[in-house]
Parts: C-alpha cells; sequence; structure tokens
C-alpha cells in the first residue's frame, strides 16, 4: 500500500474533494483494467490448452472415414486453416458473447448445458458455505479466546485433517457410514427415483423449487440427499474459515485496546464480541468470499462422487469423453467466477474498511 | 566427517565465528535443527515421511504379494493371514499395492517439486531484481494462473495431454509455481535492497550473478518451507486426478486410482477403497506437520 504524498496544509483542504474522486476513478478503471487482462490471459491459456489436444477436432466433427474434400471443408469452416491469432481473435469474440461451441457430449450449445447445471452447484457450495461460517466462526473464536485450550487443539486438528483428506475420499466414507449403514440420509443424486420430475424447475435450485411449489415431501427427500455432500464440502469451508478466524482473533485479542478494554472492566464476552470481533469483521467476509470459490475446486470431485448433477460432474464427463468445448467452456467460466469473487472480496474490503478510502 | 582435533562436536556447531564455509553451513542447519527436534508435532511428521520414503526403497522386501498379479479366484477378499488388507475386484493384495503405490506417490512428489521450484524461484527472484517493465508481465502471468482454481487447471491440462501419470505430473508442475513465484519475488524485494547487495554491485558483479549467487540462496529457506507444505496439496491432487482415471494408468498401483476402483463395490467390500484413502491422509498429513515444523524452525516470523 502506498501512503498518499505529503501535501501543504492549504493544499489538502482545496483540494481533498476532487482528488479523492480523482483517485477513486483512476483506482477503480486501473482494477477493471486488470481483471480484463487477466480474463484475456485466461482465455489465452484455455485457448492454448484447446490447441495441444492430440485429437484433431475436424475429425471429430465428420468422422475418421470422410474424404478429403469434406475435411477440408468442415476445416475451412471451423476456421482452423486460419492463422492462430486470428484464430485466438476469434475465439475471444465468441467466448465474451457466451459462444463456448456445441457440446459432443449432449449435442446443444455449451452454454446452455452450463446453464442447466449451474444452479446445482450453486446450491450446494452455498449450503455447504453455510455450513462452514455457522461453525468455523464461533469454532474459531473460541479457539482463539481459550488459546492453547482442548478447544484450540480441536480447532488445529480440524485445520489440519481438513488439509490432508481427499474429499472424494470423505464423501465415500460418509456414504458408506451414513446412507448404506446406518441409512440416515439419502444416497447419490439430487432426489430419490420416486421424487423425480415432481417439481419443474423454475430456479433450478432443488430445495427453492420444493418450497415455491409448496411440496414438502419432495422437499424433505432433497434435504435428505443434499445434507452429507454439502457436509463434506462444507467441512473444508469450516475448516479453512475456522483457521483463518481463530488467527485473525489471536492478533486482535493481543493488541493494547482490549487490554484497556478489560480494565475498564468490561465483560469478556463485550470484550470479545463487542470490540475484538467487531475488528476481525471485514477480513473475515473476505475470507468468506475467497473460501466460496475453493469451493467450486472441491466441488469438482465431490460432485462426480454424489453424482450431483452440477458443473462439476459435467466437467468431468465432459473430460472422461474427450469433449473438450465443454472442458475449456467450464474451465473459462469457473476462473472467471473465480476473478470475479477475488475482486469481490477486494471491493468489500475497500467498502467496509473506513480506513482503505 | 569429524568434528575438528581438540574440539567437541558441541563446541564445532556453536562456535562463535564459524572457521569455513562447509562449518557455518553445518551450522546454519543445526540453528534451525535444535528448535525442530523441541517440536513433537514436527518429528511426527519427519518420521511418517522417512517411514513412507523407507517403505518405497524396500517395497521389493516388504510386499507380501505382487502388486499386479491377479488372482480371479480369490477376488474382493476380506482380510485374512494371506492377505493383510484383503484383495480387490481382480483378486490383487491391497497391502501390497498400497506399499508399491509409495513409490508412485513419492515419485509425482519429486519431480513435481523439480518442476515448481526452479520455476518459481527463477521467475519470482527475475522479476524482484530487475523490476520495473519485466517484474509487471511476469506477476501478470503469474496472476493469469493463479486466476485457476489449481485442480481446475490441472484438469483441463491433462485432459489435453492425454491422461497418464507423465502427463499428470507435468500439469501439476505446471500449475504449482506461482505461489512460490510470488513468495520468491517478496523475498527479493527485501534482499535486494540490503547493504550487501549493493556492495557486490560496486565490487562490479553482473546482475546474473548476484541473482543467482546472492538473492537465490537467502529464498531457499521460506521457499523449502512453502514447497513441503505444498506437497500435501499435491498428494491430494494427484489422488483427485488418479480417482478421475487421468492419472497413473491400470495396472500400475495408484493409490487415487485404487479408490476409484473400490468406488462401485464400497457398500459391500468397503475395505478396496477405505485403505488407500487412509494412507493418503497419513502421507499428506506427514508433510503438513513436516511443513509446520520447518516453518517454526526457519521462519519464526511466518507462524502465529
Amino acid at each position: 500500500m502506498h501512503g498518499p504524498p505529503v501535501k501543504s496544509r492549504a493544499s489538502v483542504t482545496a483540494g481533498t474533494k476532487r482528488s479523492r474522486y480523482g483517485a477513486f476513478a483512476r483506482k477503480t478503471v486501473e482494477v477493471l483494467g486488470s481483471v480484463a487482462l487477466t480474463i484475456l490471459g485466461l482465455l489465452a491459456v484455455t485457448f492454448v490448452i484447446g490447441r495441444v489436444v492430440p485429437i484433431d477436432p475436424v475429425l471429430a466433427v465428420v468422422g475418421d472415414n470422410a474424404p478429403m474434400a469434406v475435411y477440408h471443408k468442415a476445416r475451412e469452416e471451423m476456421g482452423l486453416d486460419r492463422p492462430l491469432a486470428v484464430q485466438f481473435g476469434r475465439f475471444v469474440a465468441k467466448a465474451v458473447s457466451g459462444d463456448f461451441g456445441v457440446s459432443v457430449l449432449t449435442a446443444r450449445p455449451v452454454i446452455d448445458d452450463i446453464k442447466r447445471v449451474f444452479p446445482a452447484t450453486i446450491e450446494l457450495a452455498t449450503l455447504a458455505t453455510l455450513i462452514g461460517i455457522a461453525l468455523g466462526v464461533p469454532l474459531g473464536v473460541l479457539a482463539a479466546v481459550r488459546h492453547h485450550s482442548w478447544v484450540d487443539h480441536v480447532a488445529r486438528i480440524i485445520g489440519l485433517v481438513g488439509h490432508s483428506v481427499p474429499v472424494f475420499w470423505l464423501g465415500l466414507m460418509g456414504l458408506l457410514i451414513f446412507y448404506a449403514k446406518l441409512g440416515w440420509v439419502g444416497g447419490t443424486g439430487r432426489q430419490s427415483v420416486a421424487f423425480m420430475d415432481s417439481v419443474s424447475p423454475v430456479t433450478g435450485m432443488i430445495l427453492i423449487d420444493c418450497l415455491l411449489a409448496r411440496d414438502f415431501e419432495s422437499l424433505l427427500d432433497a434435504v435428505r440427499h443434499i445434507v452429507l455432500p454439502a457436509t463434506v464440502l462444507g467441512y473444508f469451508s469450516l475448516a479453512y474459515i475456522c483457521r483463518m478466524t481463530r488467527s485473525f482473533m489471536i492478533e486482535q485479542l493481543g493488541k493494547e485496546y482490549v487490554t484497556a478494554a478489560r480494565i475498564k472492566g468490561l465483560s469478556e464476552w463485550r470484550v470479545v464480541m463487542g470490540h475484538a470481533f467487531r475488528n476481525i469483521a471485514v477480513p473475515l467476509v473476505t475470507v468468506i468470499a475467497l473460501s466460496y470459490g475453493y469451493l467450486l475446486e472441491g466441488s469438482v470431485l465431490t460432485e462426480t462422487v454424489f453424482a450431483w448433477p452440477g458443473l462439476g460432474s459435467y466437467l468431468t464427463d465432459s473430460l472422461l469423453r474427450s469433449d473438450m468445448n465443454g472442458v475449456l467452456g467450464a474451465t473459462i467460466l469457473i476462473g472467471c467466477i473465480f476473478i470475479g469473487l477475488n475482486l469481490l472480496s477486494d471491493l468489500l474490503y475497500r467498502v467496509l474498511d473506513p480506513r482503505t478510502r | 566427517m569429524r568434528a575438528p582435533t581438540g574440539t567437541t562436536w558441541r563446541e564445532y556447531l556453536t562456535a562463535a565465528t564459524p572457521t569455513s564455509r562447509r562449518h557455518a553451513t553445518v551450522q546454519r542447519v543445526y540453528l534451525a535443527w535444535v528448535p525442530f527436534s523441541r517440536n513433537p508435532t514436527a518429528i511426527v511428521g519427519l518420521v511418517i515421511v522417512a517411514l513412507v520414503v523407507a517403505v518405497a526403497m524396500f517395497a521389493p522386501w516388504l510386499a507380501s504379494h505382487s502388486p499386479i498379479a491377479q488372482d480371479l479366484s480369490y477376488r474382493l477378499a476380506p482380510s485374512t493371514a494371506a492377505h493383510w488388507l484383503g484383495t480387490d475386484e481382480l483378486g490383487r493384495d491391497i497391502y501390497s499395492r498400497l506399499v508399491w503405490g509409495t513409490r508412485t506417490v513419492l515419485r509425482v512428489i519429486f519431480l513435481v517439486a523439480v518442476i515448481t521450484g526452479p520455476i518459481g524461484l527463477i521467475v519470482g527472484a527475475a522479476a524482484g531484481y530487475v523490476g520495473g517493465w519485466w517484474d509487471a508481465a511476469l506477476m501478470r502471468i503469474t496472476d493469469i494462473f493463479l486466476a485457476f482454481p489449481r485442480l481446475i487447471l490441472a484438469l483441463a491440462l491433462t485432459s489435453a495431454l492425454g491422461p497418464g501419470i507423465d502427463n499428470a505430473i507435468i500439469a501439476i508442475g505446471l500449475t504449482g509455481w506461482p505461489p512460490l513465484a510470488r513468495l520468491a519475488r517478496a523475498e527479493t524485494l527485501t534482499i535486494r535492497s540490503s547493504d550487501f547487495i549493493a556492495a557486490a554491485r560496486v565490487v562490479g558483479a553482473s546482475a546474473s550473478r548476484i541473482v543467482f549467487r546472492h538473492v537465490m540462496p537467502l529464498c531457499m529457506p521460506s521457499l523449502i518451507v512453502r514447497l513441503t507444505l505444498d506437497m500435501a496439496g499435491v498428494i491430494l491432487i494427484a489422488a483427485g486426478l488418479g480417482f478421475l482415471g487421468l492419472g497413473a494408468q491400470p495396472p500400475q498401483p495408484e493409490w487415487g486410482a485404487m479408490i476409484a476402483s473400490g468406488r462401485k463395490f464400497v457398500f459391500d467390500q468397503w475395505w478396496i477403497a477405505a485403505y488407500p484413502g487412509i494412507a493418503i491422509c497419513i502421507l499428506s498429513l506427514g508433510f503438513n506437520l513436516f511443513g509446520d515444523g520447518l516453518r517454526d524452525a526457519l521462519d519464526p516470523k511466518a507462524s502465529t
């Protein structure tokens, strides 16, 4: 961070307002420019990945036994005979307008497929984040307040295990124990076969659709299906949020204003929640925004294990069938969401923390 | 190596003025070892990693069966005296496959470290030392790679290169260097403004000599810590690729792929998927504990 340039007192009072807006506008242009550059880079990386594929995209369309004339015509139509720079320009122009080509797997435009599967992932990741916040924040605060106690050790172990367990294995073991042995939760997928298509998709998020249709039997079935994958995914978000909350709180509790608050005779609750916690709220919000991005990553393997029909399953299905349009479309979308979340957390920090103004 | 005559090891290691370059190096290692050895969780991590390396070295003697020999008359068996951890769907001994699997996972870790470490160090140190336009360009590229979640980029790369353990290693390696480059750049920025760099420049050392001989050695401790902690993540990503069928190809024993093959039978023959997962957890935990201990010993200001 750069401090403001030193100015004489007169110029500060005269030019405060205008220079602040000027700085804000410059900063906005700078941030938007860097986001645009990053997205362009992201498209360049995916373009290169798409080019190194050993599969000939023309052969995939015309078939192995097509005559040479047909092959060349298809190649021309796909623009593959043009220079690489021209191809990249077309790739970017198409991607910006949301055209990622047609999926070989479903024979539909990739963007339509993604629109269809995306709500399922949003639903899962949001629920997982809520679980992570609801458990991670209190546990992190408690671990910091009772530093070096058993609560602290539990929090540390949860964090360590969260860094060491493969998410797909945790999901499989969860299915084995809570579905097959105990029967507490529903199995794979979003609904049982009996409830399939019982509610018409409005938002695509099954819990909300059931609520809108007031179909509480379907809702209960959907809850039984989502609870295990959301908990498995939420565990990783919990581990991350808890670790960050703990270290933020430990830092704050060591500061002098906390000692001053204690000397004043405030209750421990007021000291911790009223003083220290209020000061970590801003960095915590940015941590939660980032954890949402990491969940998108975790959801790829989780969705595969739970046969959850979301973006992660779509990506792995496309991968296994070498459907590069689907793979690249999903990759670009996830990358853009990641960039968006980073931007959001940066913005939230600026808006919520008065010191950055 | 022996302590110089007339001194004990302790005097040699704690002498106030080192007598040679090697003496100084030995002393620095010793100074890092003292706090490390007093940290029980760090020692647990070190022991786990060392044990897995030992298992990999002595795999032919430790394994009770061949990892790829099939015995179709003895499929999906639970643990017995002959097959300690049971057998998989082709009648292969799970314990032996786990033992041989250590070689696969350690090979992945080693090669990924060999790819990511130097790239991250060179990119970061060059960007930090040269500065200006170079710095801006290199860090922009780093940002682009950081804009992808790591697993997603590794997945897309492996799918482009084609499935297989070597391509998986390349993909994981190519996605791993940006955080290291960031770290090396930050270290370089603090080092380049110090007096001994100015002195080296006055003497007439070239930029490449300063970067390679003066800056990079000082970046090493934090880089090694970061690389060690990163290995836990590499194990998980490699296992994830293996699970999706993009990593090691059958019949090579790889823990992630073993979980994938056990997935079909998980409700009845749970051991096929359960044991490789436990092996992954243990090794990954070992690297996490080892890395945490190294960080506390080498870089006390970074730990909380």
